[in-house]
């Protein structure tokens, strides 16, 4: 046997331990819980306007300041001011307002719904509706976007008709999807808008492979994702960014900042250490920050990045920091977690009322067209769901024949499926001698 | 198409191939063929694969659609399933299917579950190529047969060929086919079949008719069974690698069993079994892949279920066992012919 050292444990190298203190797991907890009085001052809101506009074709690492900072449009009397003003015409300003409204008018009503036990469930997006609209009128009508489950506004903003919206939400017999997602889980390829999954995160690596092969193809769409901050923690999200970077995809991938997931504050997905934004750097990849309740600077972030995608400059992470007015979902009541008071003190106003005193400063709108806009808003709102509920609401009856349950698995229907579908429309007639589809 | 048990092909010229050939002719036929078929993964462009699977096609086909892709599994599906819905068809490989894992919620929650969630309007064309199965010193990373996890998730298809032959026709059926596919290929029989001696020089698909393969496009039906080989007494039903060593073994005993490779297991051509075993009223399942809610007991209990009153002894299944694979007793893992020999005893019994 070769000499050597015999078996007598471990060598000991290194330092002795000394008299070290126990180690500290930390685990984060936000500043304030229910019946705690809001203090934001914590909370650094730079000035409107101040944020120089770098050329769209720069080095990724030019933006770097950017994800540290905010970029904001709108100043404290809501006048649009800065190297990031994206000038847009009155006529796309009210364009926007309404579609933010008629988003809210939505909600708003489809909540109602489900309370009303119309359908099972709702996720309003109140507060955080100039994310969506923005970035759907900021993009061409056919880039495509591979949304989360809050971007009911591009939908809308793209003119999606929303009687279709509640025969989803309400999965009834004209629901598109034949009654078998959650509702708001909308697909609409028609309308460049990619279905919606449970599983959160997903989205960011295929809007990845679309851009991807949009490249691969020689066109000039390009496409865009949306992530919330809490599912941002997921492995997709880096997945999404490493192939981003890797292959310079022609794709805009968003962080919508609305501060908490469900009842775990952003400190959880890491928002403790660094903004969202500045993960960008990391992968080498531009990166933006952006006041999400400020309509005119998420347009503005939305057409850069844009810009920089189609001209074959790579892909862009924005982060939206913004606030979710309301509670996660119709599951969800926020009051048991979180201060009753941070709403009312968000100190980044509401989208909608922004751009409302923008455009009346600008002259171009009153309070009387507002009051009106809204009550078009509703209308509009009520008489899709008139219309929809012509269809029927969800629980009342079995919509769709039953044969569809089967359908879709696969292009064409196996043997064993088959038979399973037979197997329930056995179990049907015997509990309803009467029944037919 | 050319019907399966034909292997002189009508008149179309063949050549001796082995499965990696096989394959990466089939690949090499798809992408001349249709401009949307695509392919990536780890390794898999300038260098064409750990296994060589997609070598001289990146040369070929340039690297828009034959290239590398970082070690992310769920990034190299996440992106296929995002270029399925532009309208590609991406045939991503993962370099051993042990490694599938980090992308299987974006296979089983995304590529399986699109066309039903989106009631059809977005389908996930992809087929998922990667080397599975041990029996060359892989070490319990490098050998898995995962296949019964994919095969439980409604809307994926899983494919297993066991022949050059079969590996060309069904990648090439796999890629055409509108739903996402696992292509699990066995890479113990890439260079030749293994009759479970490992202590014996082994064969190369040289020689063998299955290595003889018809030059240019054919594809093989998924959902469609191969008889090995008729026989009375009793019927064998596997995949993979193990058709080979059921072959063997069953000769060397000298039984007149029926061989049934399934090729693929979703959509399962039972027919073909139900047939078999209604005429020899005996049934071994055989798989190399982990006992316990493996695809064995699948077919055992549809076996049970459909042929009971045929069934002159109990269904028995031989697979390797509930432990991880491991690196210096693999062919005590393996499930060999002493294994397979014992069950083949039992159930001839009486
Ligand atoms: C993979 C996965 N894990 C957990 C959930 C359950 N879930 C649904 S929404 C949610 C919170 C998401 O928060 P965030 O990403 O910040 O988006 P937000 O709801 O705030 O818009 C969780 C945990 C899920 N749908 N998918």
């Amino acid at each position: 046997m070769a000499s050597g050292p015999t078996r007598t444990g471990p060598t000991r190298t290194g330092k002795s331990r000394g008299n070290l203190p126990p180690l500290d797991l930390y685990v984060p907890e936000p500043k304030f819980r229910p019946g705690d009085p809001v203090d934001y001052s914590h909370l650094e809101i730079p000035a409107a306007g101040k944020l120089a506009r770098p050329d769209e074709g720069c080095a990724a690492s030019e933006t770097w300041p950017l994800t540290l900072d905010l970029i904001r449009v709108l100043d404290e009397n809501d006048a649009a001011v800065g190297a990031w003003n994206p000038n847009l015409d009155p006529e796309t300003l009210r364009r926007m307002l309404a579609s933010m409204a008629l988003t809210r008018a939505f909600d708003d009503r489809m909540y109602r719904g489900q309370r009303q036990g119309k359908t099972s469930f709702y996720m309003k997006s109140t507060g955080e509706e100039a994310v969506s609209i923005a970035c759907a009128h900021a993009l061409a009508f056919d880039d495509m976007v591979f949304p989360s489950y809050r971007q009911q506004g591009i939908l809308i903003a793209r003119g999606y008709p929303l009687v279709e919206m509640v025969n989803q939400i309400y999965s009834n017999r004209a629901d598109p999807l034949k009654g078998r997602q959650l509702p708001i889980m909308y697909s609409a390829k028609d309308y460049g808008f990619f279905s919606i999954s449970g599983n959160l995160a997903t989205q960011f690596p295929q809007a990845v492979g679309w851009a991807m092969a949009s490249a691969i193809k020689g066109d000039t769409r390009i496409a865009t994702s949306f992530v919330g901050e809490g599912s941002s923690a997921e492995g997709d999200f880096h997945a999404a960014m490493t192939f981003a970077a890797v292959y310079n995809a022609p794709v805009v991938l968003n962080v919508v900042n609305n501060q908490w997931a469900i009842s775990s504050f952003s400190g959880f997905a890491g928002a403790e250490r660094t903004t969202f934004a500045a993960r960008a750097a990391g992968y080498g990849i531009a990166g933006l920050r952006v006041d999400g309740n400020d309509i005119l600077a998420v347009y503005a972030a939305m057409e850069w990045a844009a810009n920089r995608a189609r001209s074959n400059q790579g892909p862009t992470l924005i982060e939206h920091f913004t606030y979710r007015a309301e509670g996660h979902s119709t599951s969800d009541d926020p009051t048991a977690y979180r201060s009753a008071h941070e709403r009312e003190e968000w100190p980044l106003g509401d989208p909608i009322m922004r751009l409302k005193k923008h455009l009346i400063g600008l002259g171009e709108w009153s309070e009387e067209r507002h009051a009106e806009m809204d009550r078009d808003a509703a209308e509009q709102v009520k008489a899709a769901t008139k219309e929809a509920e012509k269809n029927g609401i969800l629980g009342h009856g079995l919509h769709h024949p039953f044969h569809t349950m089967f359908e879709d698995v696969f292009e064409e229907l196996p043997w064993h499926l088959e038979e399973q579908a037979d197997q329930a429309i056995r179990e049907r007639q015997s509990k309803f001698p009467d029944w037919k589809d | 198409m050319i019907e399966e048990d034909s292997v002189s092909l009508h008149d179309a010229p063949t050549r001796q191939m082995n499965m990696i050939e096989a394959i990466n002719d089939a690949l090499d036929i798809m992408m001349a063929r249709d401009p949307d078929v695509v392919t990536f993964g780890e390794d898999v462009g300038y260098f064409g694969g750990v296994f060589r699977a997609t070598a001289n096609l990146q040369k070929k086909y340039g690297r828009n659609r034959v290239f590398d892709t970082p070690i992310n599994e769920c990034g190299i599906i996440g992106a296929a399933v995002g270029m399925a819905a532009y309208g590609l068809r991406p045939v991503p490989e993962i370099q051993f299917a042990d490694y599938i894992y980090p992308g299987m919620d974006q296979l089983v929650s995304e590529a399986a579950r699109l066309r039903y969630r989106s009631a059809a309007e977005f389908i996930a064309p992809i087929t998922v190529r990667s080397p599975f199965g041990g029996g060359i010193f892989g070490g319990q990373t490098h050998s898995q047969s995962p296949e019964a996890l994919f095969t439980h998730v409604s809307g994926l298809k899983t494919v297993i060929p066991a022949s050059p032959y079969d590996a060309k026709g069904l990648l090439i059926a796999a890629i055409e086919d509108n739903d996402p596919v696992i292509f699990f290929e066995p890479k113990r029989i890439y260079n030749g079949p293994f009759d479970g001696y490992y202590d014996r020089p082994s064969k190369t698909w040289k020689g063998h008719p299955l290595g003889m393969v018809p030059e240019g496009y054919y594809s093989i039906p998924l959902g469609k069974a191969r008889i090995v080989q008729e026989g009375s007494a009793l019927t064998v039903v596997t995949y993979g690698t193990m058709v080979h060593v059921a072959e063997a073994v069953l000769a060397e005993k000298g039984v007149d069993a029926e061989i049934i490779d399934l090729r693929t297991l979703v959509p399962l051509d039972l027919e073909a079994v139900e047939k078999s075993v209604e005429k020899t009223g005996r049934c071994l399942v055989i798989h190399e892949a982990t006992r316990t809610s493996g695809f064995g007991a699948e077919l055992v209990t549809l076996v049970q279920e459909r042929c009971f009153y045929h069934l002159e002894a109990p269904v028995e299944r031989v697979t390797g066992f509930d432990t991880p694979y491991p690196h210096s007793l693999e062919w005590a893992y393996f499930p060999g012919p002493v294994r397979i020999g014992e069950a083949v005893d039992r159930l001839l019994k009486d």
